[in-house]
């Protein structure tokens, strides 16, 4: 085993520090009251090539792994920037992997240079109001419209980046009813069309500088090259990126911890009440501590996955596992930071709220606790499927 | 449009430094990073490359350790190549030999139109290399540069002055300090960091440069560093007491600093 610093590594987060640091609290906080698109932060990142590190080289991208990947959104997250500044690009980095792993020539040559340029703005169309965790249950359907190409007409939920994006990752129905499992689902890289689409943004409790959406399809046409991989693959061609995706959550959770902790830990070093620090009382020192140490161990499983992703190692153990104690961890933290705070930390000025408000939101989505649970439990215990 | 930058690679001001009581010089042991001060001058230098359309930019760098951190940030910022020199003999050099060796770098390469450095590094601050650089090699010396255009074979420079600016015109090559601020250095960029790792860093030791070890270190310093003390603990700030009016003491206060 071999755990000495990897100086790319140590450049890649350097650099990213650096381009994060022109953009501090203030700016996310109101970014974010605003429910303002942070397209200054978006376009350094894009400048300095950031967006583009895990496309391959033949596309104009940085051809990198996960693993750097996964440190440039731990740097943006750590840098305060959380998940408002994650969300603003995670999917032109990675949401394209499907696209790269099964998508045709025509499909990769016209879109994953813009993506590695950072000049293509991408959304993730797979939740339904009404089929939930259980994928095989949307209802969302393609038709084919007699020429090659396909009508699309349904309704889905919690689209991120909806309002921004150009295209948009569409798992829908072209065969079989829901429920009967996942071979009616087809993956197409569409067009978000406003003549033929409705985007609604959902109130929300956080990262509010990105709206997710109700998106709602009447009819829409989409071009038959757009189909990502095969018909009735949809959904296999998407579990493909999910390991990937949740050891960048789980970089991303683990980047607000961070956050959260400095935070508090500058503030436990200053706020003074009955006469001492209030850091020097164990009950605020400790939990602290503990947070850190969390975090540390929630790191090292994600990069312990995201290396064995990247030497092309079965990693859903490593994955699931790294997501499930980021999320809990950079929750812990956050929460820990904002009782730190005291009252303050309800205040928006000292900025843990709002680190709290997204920390939360790993516990949910893009997979819930429960759901990671349930694949350690069946997939790695080998027990019986309970649902 | 060739041009050479000095830089220095210090250890992080982030990270609290310490001094060596043995020494009685700061420790270099950590790791270094390129001093904040030299980004300046690796940036103009960039930009004046970029602007006459052909030429590259060189770095010299000395460092103990064979320590590359700070130039591969440089390297990363766009410039071509560096010389790296280091050496354990190195170790007590004081400014002149500092710049002797520079120097002797500086004066291997050919067709150097332009030597850049900062005014003073960030842990030495003794500012005076860059004009023992020009010394050495015999070449004028212009400081404090806040502009720097070429035109020709001659450069004009706008030099920082505690009134404003003089409006310099000097004949190439010739050595010029930039002052902090004068231009925006740009962020490595992922592609930068990637195209430094396989960009050439030469490595001269002292005796590569025409040094024997008595000229250099501590043996060939012409100073001494007699003693070293902490510097003295901030004193408390006065409190005012506001009873309504304070405000008469506060502008007393800023009048005696003559700052109103
Ligand atoms: C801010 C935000 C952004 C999002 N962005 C996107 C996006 O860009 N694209 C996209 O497609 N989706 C997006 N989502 C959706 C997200 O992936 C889902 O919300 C998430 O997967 C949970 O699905 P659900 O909301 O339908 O919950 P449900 O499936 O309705 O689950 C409700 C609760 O029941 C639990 N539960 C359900 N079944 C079981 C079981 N068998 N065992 C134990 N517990 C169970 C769940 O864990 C959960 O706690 C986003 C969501 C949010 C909140």
């Amino acid at each position: 085993m071999d755990f000495t610093p990897n100086p790319d590594h140590e450049a890649i987060a350097e650099a990213v520090d650096r381009v994060c640091a022109q953009y501090d609290d203030t700016y996310w906080m109101e970014k974010d009251d605003k429910h303002e698109f942070p397209w200054e932060f978006y376009k350094s990142m894009a400048e300095g090539g950031w967006l583009g590190i895990v496309i391959p080289e033949e596309y104009g991208g940085g051809g990198q792994g996960i693993t750097e990947g996964a440190i440039v959104l731990n740097r943006i997250a750590a840098s305060g920037a959380g998940m408002n500044g994650c969300t603003a690009l995670h999917l032109t980095m990675f949401g394209l992997n499907p696209v790269v792993k099964f998508g045709n020539d025509q499909l990769k040559d016209t879109f994953l240079p813009r993506a590695a340029a950072g000049d293509l703005h991408v959304a993730f169309g797979v939740t339904e109001p009404d089929a939930g965790t259980d994928t095989s249950r949307i209802t969302t359907r393609a038709v084919e419209d007699g020429m090659g190409g396909w009508i699309v007409s349904g309704r889905k939920i919690w689209t991120s980046k909806a309002l921004e994006s150009e295209v948009v990752l569409l798992l829908v129905r072209t065969d079989g009813e829901p429920g009967q499992g996942f071979g009616g689902l087809t993956l197409f890289l569409a067009d978000l069309n406003r003549d033929y689409c409705d985007i609604r943004p959902i109130p929300k409790v956080g990262r509010n500088a990105v709206a997710s959406c109700e998106v709602f399809y009447d009819e829409m046409p989409v071009d038959g090259w757009r189909m990502v991989g095969e018909r009735g693959k949809g959904f296999h061609h998407i579990l493909h990126g999910l390991n990937p995706e949740r050891i960048l959550l789980a970089n991303v959770a683990c980047g607000i911890g961070e956050a959260a902790i400095r935070r508090a830990v500058n503030y436990a070093n200053e706020r003074s009440v009955f006469g001492r620090l209030i850091g020097a009382n164990q009950a605020i020192s400790h939990p602290l501590a503990q947070a850190h140490m969390q975090l540390k161990a929630a790191m090292q499983m994600a990069a312990l996955a995201a290396w064995r992703y990247d030497n092309g190692l079965e990693c859903g153990e490593q994955a699931n596992t790294a997501k499930y104690l980021a999320a809990e961890a950079s929750y812990f933290a956050a929460d820990q930071a904002l009782q730190t705070h005291g009252g303050l930390g309800y205040a928006s000025e000292y900025h843990v709220e709002r680190y709290w408000r997204e920390a939360r939101l790993q516990r949910i989505a893009p997979v819930s606790q429960e759901m990671t649970c349930n694949f350690i439990a069946q997939n790695v215990l080998g027990l019986p499927r309970s649902y | 449009m060739n041009v050479v930058v000095c830089v220095k690679q210090i250890p992080d001001p982030a990270d609290p430094g310490a001094l060596d009581p043995g020494t009685k010089t700061l420790k270099r042991d950590v790791k270094l990073i390129l001093d904040e001060s030299d980004t300046y001058g690796v940036e103009m230098a960039l930009q004046l490359v970029d602007k006459a359309g052909e030429g590259s930019v060189h770095l010299v760098s000395m460092a103990p350790n064979n320590e590359r951190s700070g130039l591969a940030t440089a390297l990363a910022m766009g410039a071509a190549s560096a010389t790296l020199i280091s050496d354990p003999a190195l170790l007590g050099s004081d400014a002149l030999t500092t710049a002797k060796l520079l120097a002797a770098a500086i004066g291997e390469r050919d067709g150097v139109d332009l030597v850049i450095s900062g005014s003073e590094s960030s842990d030495g601050y003794t500012g005076t290399v860059p004009t023992q650089i020009a010394a050495v090699l015999d070449l004028p010396s212009i400081t404090a540069a806040k502009a720097i255009t070429v035109d020709g074979g001659q450069v004009q420079i706008q030099r920082q002055t505690n009134a404003g600016y003089d409006d310099v015109t000097c004949s190439l090559p010739c050595v010029v300090s930039v002052t902090a601020g004068v231009v925006e250095p740009r962020y490595p960029s992922f592609k930068g960091i990637m195209a430094a790792k396989s960009k050439p860093v030469d490595e001269r030791t002292a005796a590569d440069l025409g040094f024997d070890a008595g000229q250099v270190g501590w043996a060939g310093a012409g100073q001494e560093i007699v003693d070293i003390a902490a510097a003295p603990a901030r004193s408390a700030g006065e409190v005012v007491e506001d009873d309504g009016e304070s405000y008469t003491k506060v502008i007393e206060f800023l009048e005696n600093l003559k700052v109103i």
